[in-house]
């Protein structure tokens, strides 16, 4: 098992070098790199908005339900949620669910071109199938990803706003004064960092699984779970090191 | 011309092809024919540089393929144009588009000058006011046609065709052996066709290349392929009740 994994991250390696290499024409590979942006963040914009909204709001309610003690001030509430929004919810969670939304689609899409011999018809061209497909949907997933990240934190931070404002658990002043208390924009860098380093992993490996894809539909389904797998486990291995090294 | 010498192609352990030689003449519709798994798209993925053969080398015009350093392997792959068993077209794009897709890659055209050409193409391939539909609103036979045209996009030298009448009616097959036969003669190319339709192998085959079991089973045309007295060839060609009917009248 072992050497099977090993292999598979040579082939991962070799899958590399062939995706970052000089694109054909650069006219045609920014026109496809425009298009994955506005695929990817427009497509997961709404999903990404409803989510962070109820995360902040159920966030934000755990926090208030556990801090009841006399001994602990109001604004801790506010702080919590901040940091725990910033910090490692939005990051975390939105990639991995950028994974179930991007990285599937990418799967499916690049897999479905291998099936139907649409990927042979590329190298027969003369084009570098691995390139002219992959390399637009990784840059362009490296840069929205970062800003449906920062879109995640403004919609998270307004569902906790709205949580404590409708049921007033506690008074709007403390838990401003908690979210902007010891405010450090090194957090927000921190975020963004491991969001880039994730949209990274999600996008090649979900590329990867659907570039060797061998057979028919069956195997295309098979691919498309391994790549949401094996990108959640090294998203959430990396999570640990990103963090052990930038904290 | 391509010339095929001694190619053999492993998967694993288990052996393809054995030592292929054969060759495919310019401005001639060349087959390939054998039956399912014989070895004639593995045969024809190692000519088109999709598989790399363990032995032998594919020569076009005196040049190894396999062996070329990358930018001459690149230009040479420009001269080449294939038409997959499915047609491959790419289906987010519109017909036009497909066409024009190579010529986009590989030109510096202008918007209008690849339009004309996507027409031109197109006309040649009988195929007219699809340019905006996508392959999806297209039966089997004009996705056939369309990819045929993207292949002449580029004016090739090589056209590769990986069973172009599979899934067709017999009306639309003859349509597209009509087709292969016209592009090869008017434009010269040397054209390599994959194939076990039987009226393919008799209508448009000038050189044949018969696969069994991985090796090269017979060599010639289709003037002889119907009298040869080669027993596997024969019970190829003759596997059919109509075809064994056809035999009796030789």
């Amino acid at each position: 098992m072992l050497r099977q994994a090993l292999a598979t991250f040579g082939e991962y390696l070799i899958f590399l070098r062939q995706v970052f290499s000089k694109p054909a024409k650069w006219s045609v590979f920014l026109k496809k790199w425009v298009f994955e942006m506005d695929a990817m963040g427009i497509g997961s914009m709404l999903i990404v908005c409803i989510v962070s909204l109820a995360m902040g709001s159920v966030i934000t309610m755990q926090t208030a339900l556990q801090i009841e003690s006399g001994w602990i001030p109001k604004w801790t509430v506010g702080f919590i949620s901040r940091t725990s929004i910033v910090m490692e919810l939005c990051p975390t969670i939105i990639s991995l669910l950028l994974v179930g939304n991007l990285g599937s689609r990418i799967t499916a899409e690049i897999g479905s071109m291998r099936v139907t011999e649409q990927i042979d018809a590329l190298e027969v061209m003369g084009i570098n199938p691995a390139s002219h497909l992959v390399l637009p949907k990784v840059l362009a997933s490296i840069i929205v990803n970062p800003i449906l990240c920062v879109f995640s934190i403004a919609f998270a931070l307004l569902g906790s706003f709205l949580t404590v404002w409708i049921t007033g658990c506690i008074s709007t002043y403390h838990f401003i004064d908690g979210l902007t208390y010891c405010f450090r924009v090194y957090d927000v860098v921190y975020a963004l960092t491991k969001t880039c380093v994730f949209a990274f992993v999600m996008s090649t490996v979900a590329s990867f699984y659907g570039y060797r894809i061998e057979g028919g539909a069956l195997e295309l389904g098979k691919a498309s779970t391994q790549g949401i797998v094996v990108s959640s486990f090294i998203i959430l291995i990396l999570n640990v090191v990103i963090t052990d090294i930038m904290l | 011309m391509i010339t095929v010498n001694n190619v053999s192609k492993y998967f694993g352990e288990k052996q393809v092809l054995f030592g292929i030689d054969t060759q495919f003449e310019e401005g001639k519709v060349n087959l390939i024919i054998g039956r399912s798994g014989s070895g004639k798209t593995v045969l024809m993925k190692c000519l088109v540089g999709l598989f790399t053969p363990e032995e032998g080398e594919v020569l076009y015009s005196g040049r190894e393929f396999h062996n070329l350093p990358d930018k001459d392997k690149l230009s040479l792959r420009k001269e080449m144009g294939m038409v997959f068993q499915g047609s491959a077209l790419f289906d987010s794009m519109t017909i036009e588009e497909n066409v024009t897709f190579p010529l986009d890659m590989f030109t510096e055209m202008s918007e209008s000058e690849m339009r004309d050409r996507a027409d031109f193409c197109l006309e040649c391939v009988d195929l007219k006011g699809v340019n905006k539909l996508f392959p999806a609103e297209l039966s089997g036979g004009m996705k056939k046609r369309a990819a045929i045209a993207r292949a002449l996009a580029c004016n090739p030298k090589y056209l590769f065709f990986d069973e172009p009448n599979s899934g067709l009616d017999p009306k639309t097959s003859l349509l597209i052996d009509e087709l292969i036969t016209k592009i090869t003669h008017d434009f010269n190319t040397t054209t390599v066709v994959n194939t076990h339709d039987l009226n393919s192998i008799i209508t448009i085959g000038e050189t044949i290349s018969f696969i069994y079991q991985g090796r090269l089973g017979w060599h010639g045309s289709s003037d002889n392929i119907l009298t040869s007295d080669d027993q596997t060839l024969n019970d190829f060609i003759y596997a059919q009740p109509l075809t064994q009917r056809l035999r009796k009248t030789l």
